[in-house]
């Protein structure tokens, strides 16, 4: 039966050096799980050794996790993949590894923790997972699309590391699967402003515990998985967004 | 000046084809951020960037710009060329940086 989900599908852990070390797998869970979120899609910055703690807590829990990456492309675009399992990220992320020269300053990038589900800290990942692959964002998409994930632009409306930023307009020939825009602008700002040729989603970007859930999409689909996200992204057999 | 005095004075190497370059350059603009090329660049400017996303065609092509020199001995695709070809937009490169070829074309052009 066709239901409303609540989706945040960009949220990043304490992998992410960007974000705040209490970002472990299970309070991001938790935290979802408290405010009526039932997707959380887990996009750490060029790496996805969260995402198994992330489903394993969001298996205790009863929410929804759809392991995923923001990938960041030689021209420093931000490209978000999803995907249903934890397989297909981790193959995103050994093309991803090849690819991403540079080891992490904590001083100056901040600490990059692998967590299990019970908040416990299992280590330190050393690559520079700030910096920029050397993919191109064709490669990049054409790999998260071929792995069955969701290709989506990251929030396009900001002044760096977007699409829009760094190549000036959608190129015709990417095969994304949505456009994503960040908490700054409305959803109705933004179909306004881009008119897109593309499904817009909402989502958090969330770096900080109270962001989760700041600025969500509503699917209206049969289950929380890739397949389903997809059809109600194209509109296709009665499901769609519904904002 | 023209294209061709441009090429010769800083010795730049032409990727596009020799006779798409008598176009007039009446300034330079020095960005890798497209947005900001489209924003701020003006009809005759050269652009000298190290982005090669094949996007910058559409770009320089929108702006209607002298030519694209890449730096740093950067290549783009075949398919870039053969279109700047078609569009008369010429293709250029130096293994200079940004910094050394944007000065030096500031003082050709001063």
């Amino acid at each position: 039966m066709l239901k409303d989900y609540k989706a945040d599908l960009h949220i990043h852990t304490c992998l992410s050096p960007c974000a705040e070390v209490r970002m472990s797998p299970a309070t991001i869970v938790k935290r979802a799980k408290a405010i009526g979120v039932h997707i959380l899609g887990i996009s750490d910055h060029n790496s996805a050794e969260n995402t198994q703690a992330a489903l394993e807590a969001a298996h205790r829990y009863g929410v929804h996790v759809l392991p995923g990456m923001e990938v960041t492309s030689l021209e420093e675009v931000h490209i978000l993949a999803l995907f249903d399992t934890l397989e297909s990220v981790l193959q995103l992320q050994e093309m991803v590894y090849q690819k991403l020269p540079g080891e992490n300053d904590e001083e100056t990038y901040g600490m990059q923790v692998i967590a299990n589900a019970d908040d416990e800290v299992l280590g330190f990942n050393q690559r520079l997972l700030i910096g920029a692959t050397t993919l191109t964002v064709e490669e990049i998409v054409n790999k998260i699309r071929s792995l069955g994930g969701l290709a989506i632009a990251a929030h396009i409306d900001r002044e760096s590391f977007s699409l829009i930023s760094q190549l000036g307009f959608i190129p015709d020939d990417l095969a994304l699967d949505a456009l994503e825009i960040s908490p700054a602008l409305s959803y109705e700002d933004a179909v306004r402003r881009y008119s897109p040729s593309l499904p817009l989603i909402h989502s958090s970007d969330a770096h900080k515990e109270d962001e989760i859930g700041r600025c969500c999409t509503h699917f209206l689909i049969d289950d929380a998985n890739i397949g389903e996200i997809r059809k109600a992204l194209r509109g296709q057999e009665g499901r769609k967004i519904l904002r | 000046m023209t294209v061709t005095e441009v090429i010769e004075k800083l010795g730049l190497h032409v990727l596009t084809s020799k006779e798409v370059s008598d176009t007039k350059v009446t300034g330079g603009y020095t960005c890798d951020l497209l947005s900001d090329v489209i924003a701020n660049s003006k009809t005759g400017y050269l652009w000298i960037t190290m982005q090669t996303h094949q996007n910058v065609l559409a770009v320089a092509k929108l702006k209607d710009l002298a030519g694209i020199i890449f730096v740093n001995g950067r290549q783009p695709d075949k398919d870039i060329i053969q279109k700047a070809n078609e569009e008369h937009i010429a293709v250029l490169s130096t293994d200079e940086s940004a910094f050394s070829i944007s000065g030096q074309l500031y003082q050709l052009l001063k």
